[in-house]
């Protein structure tokens, strides 16, 4: 208990103090997994939404690999993103390694797949009732997906904080591709898998403790700014 | 939203770009805490900003062959020399030394410090079958462990033979949870914030010497690497500045390293 403690006060200290490496890596994490989540939404909502209204072959075995990848092992995901951007890989010229921009694209390729996911099972519901109406409205399949994504918004909006959820507490990819550098690569996760390999609890409970309440807080300013759940407002 | 996103492009736009050179270097360097003293020395010096990659020897000598990193500073010679064969460093300078020591349990049931030599210290362990935590990562200490397992001859193995696959912290976090024997250099050990019921038992034998040497990435294997700056960071290591600062660091009194480079004419 006594560490839990410690942790909670560190954690404390940390955030009233302002202490200029936890801002800078508490800014390196928002930076990574914020723009993770829209580069992954923008790709993966629209992706949802078509696959609820369209049908195709194999429609079945799309869904089944989408929801099964929402499971993807994020080391074995680090992993590739490293063999295929080390200087001996494949896209290696581009020096992307242990650069943000490959941990970015690591977590994108992490929570597409959940985002789509949930996206995905969200539109279909909301199709089966509009299905009707749109349908006798002739409307074409994009004025389709374009209809469903603005009335389905809020859910989407969950879909892309789950992806967040998933990429700001992940920790196997980006410390392989990222390679959890000091003022350059390490954010709040690697800094904590680092303390605690030093023995130093407190300070990684701590660091934790700052996950947690910066998890919480960009929930809460997504749904304020997003005015979700007031009344009137579903 | 258009907030939201004008945030978001600030953050992104935030990136600085230095004269960096990337370094992949041991987890037992790290965990001692010597590299926060001598970056930012380094950068005032020579205004090389110091990526440290905090790795294994073994993961390190990847990265070095991959040419993901500019140099590397490891410690398992016989590895070391097998990568500058293969052409992938352009040399191997030596920089420092410590040495490794056996950390076990208060009570020590296998009674290692009582032992003549490194290897009759494990050797005792593997006849008492006490706990023993191995990094198993292929890193320097590991290599360091099996060549002194090849000296006990004994081959570990069994329930009481724990190979964690971690770093040094890790290691010796699994050893404090469980009271079990470890290996681990002497920077590591004293740096060490989670000691709880362990302690050093066993160290002086001349075969824990532990040698630190850096090898800078061949630059004609691996045309992108920053040889120039590997070269200016290795005058650095081996001028006199550096001696003072590794010499100099200690903690609680007793120091870690042990400057030995040889200047070249």
């Amino acid at each position: 208990m006594g560490d839990i403690w410690e942790g909670l006060a560190s954690g404390f200290w940390l955030v009233v103090t302002l202490d200029p490496d936890l801002v800078a890596i508490t800014l390196m994490s928002l930076r990574v997994t914020v723009t993770a989540t829209l580069i992954a939404s923008c790709i993966a909502l629209p992706f949802g939404a078509w696959l609820a209204i369209r049908r195709f072959r194999h429609r079945r075995l799309v869904i089944a690999v989408l929801n099964a990848l929402m499971g993807l092992p994020p080391v074995v995901v680090g992993l590739i993103v490293y063999l295929l951007f080390s200087r001996s890989g494949p896209f290696g010229v581009l020096g992307l390694l242990f650069t943000p921009t490959a941990m970015i694209i690591a977590q994108v390729i992490i929570i597409a797949p959940l985002i789509a996911s949930i996206a995905h099972q969200a539109m279909r519901d909301l199709w089966a009732d509009y299905h009707d109406l749109l349908i006798s409205m002739s409307a074409s399949k994009w004025q389709r997906v374009k209809t469903l994504i603005w009335d389905g918004r809020r859910a989407l909006l969950t879909a892309a904080l789950a992806g967040f959820g998933r990429a700001i507490g992940e920790v196997g990819a980006i410390m392989i591709v990222g390679g959890n550098i000091d003022n350059a690569t390490r954010v709040l996760t690697t800094a904590i898998a680092l303390e605690t390999g030093k023995g130093d609890f407190a300070r990684a409970l701590g660091l934790g403790f700052v996950l947690i309440g910066l998890a919480v807080t960009v929930n809460i300013v997504i749904h304020t700014v997003g005015r979700t759940e007031r009344e009137g407002k579903w | 939203m258009i907030r939201l996103f004008t945030c978001v492009l600030a953050l992104v736009a935030s990136a600085t770009h230095a004269e960096t050179l990337r370094l992949a270097v041991t987890t037992s360097f790290h965990n001692a805490g010597l590299a926060e003293i001598l970056l930012p020395a380094i950068a005032e010096d020579t205004a090389i900003e110091v990526q440290l990659l905090v790795v294994g020897t073994g993961q390190a000598l990847r990265l070095g062959e991959a040419g993901d990193v500019d140099a590397i500073l490891v410690h398992a010679r016989t590895s070391e020399e097998a990568f500058i064969a293969a052409g992938h460093g352009t040399h191997r300078r030596e920089i420092m030394y410590n040495d490794f020591v056996l950390i076990g349990p208060r009570a020590d049931p296998a009674a290692i410090a009582l032992a003549p030599t490194a290897g009759d210290a494990l050797a005792r362990i593997a006849r008492t079958e006490s706990i023993f935590v191995s990094r198993g990562d292929d890193s320097g200490t590991h290599q360091m462990e099996r060549a002194l397992w090849e000296r006990a001859q004994s081959a570990p193995g069994g329930d009481w033979y724990r190979s964690v696959g971690a770093g040094m912290g890790a290691a010796l976090n699994t050893a404090a949870a469980m009271d079990a024997y470890v290996l681990s250099d002497r920077a590591s050990w004293l740096n060490f914030g989670n000691k709880a019921g362990l302690e050093l038992l066993f160290s002086g034998d001349p075969v824990l010497f532990n040698q630190y040497a850096y090898i800078p990435v061949n630059p004609a294997r691996h045309p992108h690497v920053k040889h120039e700056l590997a070269q200016q960071l290795e005058q650095w290591l081996t001028g006199a500045d550096a001696a003072q600062l590794i010499n100099g660091y200690t903690i609680n009194g007793t120091p870690l390293f042990t400057f030995n480079a040889q200047t070249r004419d």
